[in-house]
């Protein structure tokens, strides 16, 4: 950590070492403030988005599981929920398969147009959602695809191939490719080559790329919107849904779920991660 | 020593060439018979093509013309998983997720052997390379000697008639080079396999081969035992390229039979030399004695010719003295003599006689 000045800074470098430790302070509230309200806010006992006088005094009686009860209890919530664990799944094997694949062919240097075909495949988390989104629909729509749950699927793989291409190509940066001519060498075909040589050692890589999949596809609303019908409404449409027409407080209990989930769901795979790179002896320790 | 014989010859390059883009060939017209059992190292400069020759040998590259044979069938379309060729590779190429005893059971696996059967090759292949007590470290827990020992168990534990080393000492230090060196020879002279050594490393070249094969510029330019190749170098280049060399420019100005006598350009003294391949009278040619073949007031007989020297410097290097001399015109001219009891040390500034018997002087290309 370099937050200590050393002795000879002059007044300049001071204050401006100051102002830096303020605005970092600053960013860091802008970013995480909006997530950590809605914590405490989603204990509220009444109907309210808004902090309730006996809120503020901490009076125990203005504070309740309710909304979180509701959630659990209502059925569109519930149905909902069931629609996102069927969907991000299922379009996070998906993405991670083919983003994988691709990301081995595109590490290749004979393939020709590589440039070309990364730029189009990264397309999805460039080009703006809303576009992507309108296409989808009338795509999905001529080949009947619009508003059933593969559709949804598709859409959501499509967006999580470019996370899983990116964390997977970088991991291939660092990959020796005498690795896998050595594992031809001792007479491995392709096939074993691939699972039994490379795959271990991207592993870290395609399980980041994976936990961007599904987190995508998991907080998703725009493409859901156009290319879903009612019957796979997601938590974030539902979410949407209830902050215009219900303005009902249980969309804060759902995100503070939604929050711990990706939290521990981060730390989890980071662990993981971790102990796989520490085993395959890619970083000391 | 191995058969040379192209009859019967284990590993053949017949007329292969070699280019990545269509226009330069990396590899230009290769002949080469590698006997069974034969220790044969390529040796040259980088890009010089030995690296290629390697890589087609074990298929990570095609041949753009030509034939490659390995035991009388040609294997130009066999991809590499299928040809059973052993190879060591320069970083090592150790599976880093893997123990070492699971690297050298990956070969084994491929083969499907049983799970004793593995055991006990594993076992005898480490055995043989001092490492027996490593199977369940990891590769990045060992030292770089280790790992290359590893390497060279992992290519030897499926017991393949041909090895491929690629430069496989190239990282590590001087000793620890010398120990390998061999090490590697002991175990391919044990086992009677065929190994194909590349290196850029001449000493390595000499001190481990049969026989050597220098590239340069895409083609061998001389195939020889390491004596011979020090010895009788066939041109300028090997002469430059395989020890240390002193060379003096001239015109062929008699030549009869297995005699010449060069003048040289700088200052029209004559020498005599041995024609190697300088063919007519008035040729150019670069004259090249190795520096510890050169005799100081020489009596070599009554026509023989002398060169009048000016001492430069005296170097004291423990077993061996080297003087550097003015020799016609050039001031880097260098003779290594033995630390003898007798053996005369010069101070600089001196003027003496050096002569040389005319075989140890050889005419070469210009």
């Amino acid at each position: 950590m370099s937050i200590e000045l050393p002795p000879y800074a002059s007044t300049g470098q001071k204050v401006w070492h100051y102002a830096y430790l303020v605005i970092c302070g600053l960013i860091f509230f802008f970013l995480i403030a909006p997530i950590l309200i809605i914590i405490p806010l989603s204990f509220n006992a009444e109907n309210f988005f808004t902090f309730t006088p006996g809120m503020l005094s901490f009076d125990a009686d203005a504070y309740s599981l309710r909304h979180y009860r509701d959630f659990f209890t209502n059925p569109d919530w519930q149905q909902a929920l069931w629609n996102s664990v069927r969907i991000a799944p299922v379009a996070t094997l998906i993405s991670v398969s083919l983003g994988t694949l691709a990301a081995v062919g595109l590490s290749q240097s004979h393939v020709p147009f590589r440039g070309a075909i990364m730029a189009i495949l990264i397309s999805p988390m460039i080009v703006p959602l809303i576009i992507s989104a309108a296409g989808m629909y009338f795509f999905y729509s001529r080949i009947g695809l619009q508003g059933t749950y593969v559709g949804v699927t598709l859409a959501h793989a499509a967006l999580g191939i470019p996370f899983v291409i990116i964390t997977v190509t970088a991991t291939l940066v660092g990959f020796d490719k005498s690795l896998t001519r050595a594992s031809a060498n001792l007479g491995a075909g392709p096939l074993r080559t691939f699972f039994k040589i490379q795959m271990p050692l991207i592993l870290p890589g395609v399980i980041s790329g994976g936990l961007f999949a599904f987190i995508t596809s998991f907080d998703e609303v725009v493409v859901v919107i156009f290319v879903g019908s009612a019957n796979q409404q997601t938590l974030p449409w539902q979410m949407f849904i209830g902050l215009r027409e219900q303005i009902s407080p249980t969309i804060l209990a759902v995100a503070t779920i939604l929050v711990v989930i990706s939290i521990v769901l981060l730390s989890v795979v980071e662990i993981l991660r971790r102990r796989s790179e520490k085993l395959r002896g890619m970083s000391p320790g | 020593m191995a058969s040379t014989d192209s009859s019967t010859a284990f590993v053949e390059f017949d007329r292969v060439q070699k280019s990545y883009d269509g226009e330069t060939l990396v590899v230009k017209d290769l002949n080469l018979s590698i006997g069974k059992g034969e220790f044969l190292t390529m040796l040259g400069p980088s890009g010089s093509g030995k690296t290629t020759c390697l890589m087609m040998l074990a298929g990570f590259e095609t041949a753009t013309h030509g034939e490659i044979r390995l035991d009388g069938k040609e294997i130009n379309n066999i991809p590499p998983h299928k040809r059973g060729i052993g190879m060591v590779f320069q970083n090592y190429a150790l599976f880093p997720h893997m123990t070492v005893a699971e690297n050298l059971s990956f070969p084994l696996e491929v083969r499907k052997l049983g799970k004793s059967e593995r055991e006990q090759k594993i076992k005898r292949a480490l055995d043989m390379v001092q490492m027996g007590s490593f199977g369940g470290r990891r590769p990045t827990q060992l030292s770089g000697g280790q790992q290359q020992r590893i390497a060279l168990a992992r290519a030897l534990v499926f017991e393949p008639e041909l090895v491929l080393m690629d430069e496989p000492l190239g990282a590590l230090d001087k000793q620890l080079r010398e120990t390998l060196q061999f090490e590697i020879t002991r175990v391919a002279h044990d086992l009677g396999i065929t190994v194909v050594y590349v290196t850029h490393d001449q000493t390595e070249a000499l001190t481990m081969s049969d026989r050597v094969a220098v590239f340069d510029d895409g083609r061998i330019q001389q195939l020889a035992a390491p004596d011979t190749l020090y010895e009788q170098p066939q041109n300028s280049f090997v002469a430059q390229f395989i020890g240390e060399n002193n060379t003096l420019r001239g015109k062929v100005a008699k030549l009869s039979g297995d005699h010449c006598v060069v003048r040289l350009d700088e200052t029209g003294e004559e020498i005599d030399a041995l024609p190697v391949n300088v063919t007519r009278e008035g040729d150019e040619t670069l004259v090249s004695i190795r520096p510890e073949r050169v005799e100081f007031n020489p009596e070599l007989g009554p026509d023989a010719h002398t060169l009048t020297a000016e001492v430069l410097e005296f170097i004291y290097m423990g077993d061996v003295f080297r003087t550097r001399l003015k020799v016609a015109g050039r001031d880097d001219f260098i003779v290594k003599t033995r630390n003898r009891a007798d053996q005369t040390r010069f101070a600089p500034g001196q003027k003496i006689q050096i002569g040389w018997l005319p075989q140890d002087c050889r005419a070469l290309d210009p």
